[in-house]
């Protein structure tokens, strides 16, 4: 399959990177709650 | 009719200025919640106790262990059908669509098992979150696989194994979630299971939504600013594409499909007995009095089993960029057979901190095994139908999902029929484990590049290339 012309990526854009950042605190935030959550009790292993 | 959906996939497609960094935490968003299937056994003791309220003393009528466990089961049977089923309706329809239906899907079986528990109706908790909750789990599954590897051709296992990581996550958040809310709908005479399926179905809708309108799918040759594909390509990373249809008649697809299953089943046999398996191996009899492994230990060691499971899925798969993929699934089984093998030993000489050490790199592969395979895919069969061909593999999952626990169960009664105790009692567990891992070795080295025949050539119609005879 011959490639296809690479469409040029723009530089990101302020607003873009806003974004980005909030979109990855949604995910973040509650992920690591869980892992903390998760960690506290595999503590109980080395106690 | 012109007028197009906002679900359609023609209406995902990205704007020039598109971040594709948006993408994981859209793939995230989904995998973070359907990850919550892992931590459905916070709910066996309330589920078995729904009319004595007590566990130790059921109540005639109440639910017995093995009855709640087949929830479980068939929301991952129906994981791996779906994953197969729907691969192909998925890539045509485009991941906004797909990710809206697992999300109903999803959270619908959470409404239909409430229904169920508040009826205790056992068929209505089967069918709501096993059946439609479990179609929501496969579809969610796949949902954004083949876009981030389209998003992310520089390090496509990168990007599936920050999703793939989320399925673990998942676990994380939904087990001390659950609690918190069947404590906080708890009354003296209710659990508060059907009050936790209701708002745990909300909750997940809604997180849910961010992937839904979130996710895009790159412009026809779009391609990251500075990536140039290799001029002279890897024999096992191919520039074409074959067709899902075709991919099932390539001795690679059952290849990978053993792959992926023996991995799983060896996988599952640790993470299926880790809590009576360790108390078991380091009891007071062995460690000394006082000095045995307690159950909240024990719950220690399977969340921290859980947390390496969760951080191979991301690490592993972001090596085999570097490494390569049949190169990685060398390394975690030939690695695995070792680790296996010397389970017993160090259990025998009660090394409880190495036999901690090699559970949690077993683990870690074997979340990686599942975080590889997207990538894998794409490297043998092409990006262009790659969610609906990872779908298709997902059933060895399902297979293993319950082979694993069955075999572990199995060996483990035997040799305690045998009256052996301690690491005795698992000795042929983790032997025959390493044993599954020989032949997911032998799969792997046995993997070559797809022959020309089955790609689609763009000459030909998709109807005339499924139509061709497989050879």
């Amino acid at each position: 399959m011959e490639p296809q012309p690479a469409a040029p990526a723009p530089a990101a854009e302020p607003s873009s990177n806003l974004k980005v950042a909030l979109a990855w605190l949604y995910v973040g935030v509650p992920l690591l709650w869980g892992i903390t959550q998760t960690f506290i009790k595999a503590l109980a292993l080395f106690k | 009719m012109a007028e197009t959906s906002l679900l359609d996939r023609s209406r995902t497609v990205a704007e020039p200025s598109f971040n594709r960094w948006l993408i994981p935490p859209a793939a995230l968003a989904i995998h973070l919640a359907i990850g919550q299937a892992y931590a459905f056994s916070v709910f066996k003791n309330p589920l078995m106790s729904l009319l004595s309220h007590d566990v130790d003393h059921p109540a005639p009528g109440d639910w017995t262990a093995g009855q709640v466990g087949w929830i479980f089961s068939i929301a991952i049977v129906l994981l791996g059908l779906s994953a197969a089923v729907f691969g192909t309706w998925l890539e045509r329809v485009g991941p906004r669509k797909a990710m809206l239906t697992s999300a109903l899907c999803f959270a619908g079986g959470f409404f239909l098992g409430s229904w169920g528990v508040h009826l205790h109706s056992l068929p209505l908790l089967y069918f709501g979150y096993g059946v439609v909750g479990g179609i929501g789990l496969g579809i969610g599954y796949i949902s954004p696989v083949s876009t981030l590897i389209k998003w992310f051709p520089d390090r496509p296992g990168v990007a599936t194994g920050m999703a793939i990581m989320g399925f673990g996550g998942g676990a994380m958040i939904a087990s001390p979630l659950s609690l918190a809310l069947m404590s906080h709908f708890k009354t003296p005479t209710d659990h508060g299971v059907a009050a936790t399926f209701i708002a745990l179905g909300v909750i997940y809708l809604l997180f849910m939504q961010l992937g839904v309108w979130t996710i895009r799918v790159p412009a026809e040759g779009w391609k990251p600013a500075g990536y140039v594909p290799a001029a002279n390509h890897h024999e096992m990373i191919t520039t074409g594409n074959v067709l899902a249809s075709q991919a099932i008649r390539t001795p690679q697809f059952w290849l990978l499909w053993v792959v992926l299953c023996m991995n799983v089943t060896a996988g599952i046999g640790i993470l299926e007995t880790a809590s009576p398996m360790i108390q078991e191996i380091f009891s007071d009899q062995v460690l000394g009095a006082g000095r045995g492994i307690t159950a909240a230990a024990a719950g220690g060691f399977v969340g921290l089993l859980s947390l390496f499971n969760l951080l191979g899925r991301f690490f592993w798969s972001s090596a085999s960029d570097k490494i390569g993929r049949k190169r990685i699934y060398l390394l975690y089984f030939g690695l695995g057979i070792v680790l296996y093998a010397l389970l017993p030993t160090l259990g025998r000489h009660a090394s409880l901190t190495l036999f901690v050490v090699a559970c949690c790199v077993i683990l870690s592969m074997y979340g990686g095994g599942f975080a590889t395979m997207p990538a894998f895919l794409s490297d043998l069969f092409g990006k262009k139908e790659v969610g609906a061909i990872h779908g298709r593999v997902l059933t060895a999952w399902s297979t293993a999902g319950v082979l694993g626990p069955l075999l572990v169960n199995y060996l483990h009664e035997s040799a305690k029929a045998k009256h052996l105790e301690g690491a005795a009692a698992f000795q042929n567990v983790f032997y025959t484990m390493a044993g599954l891992l020989v032949v997911g070795f032998l799969a792997d080295a046995l993997i070559r590049a797809v022959n020309d025949r089955y790609f689609v050539h763009e000459t030909v119609s998709r109807a005339e290339a499924e139509a061709a005879p497989a050879h």
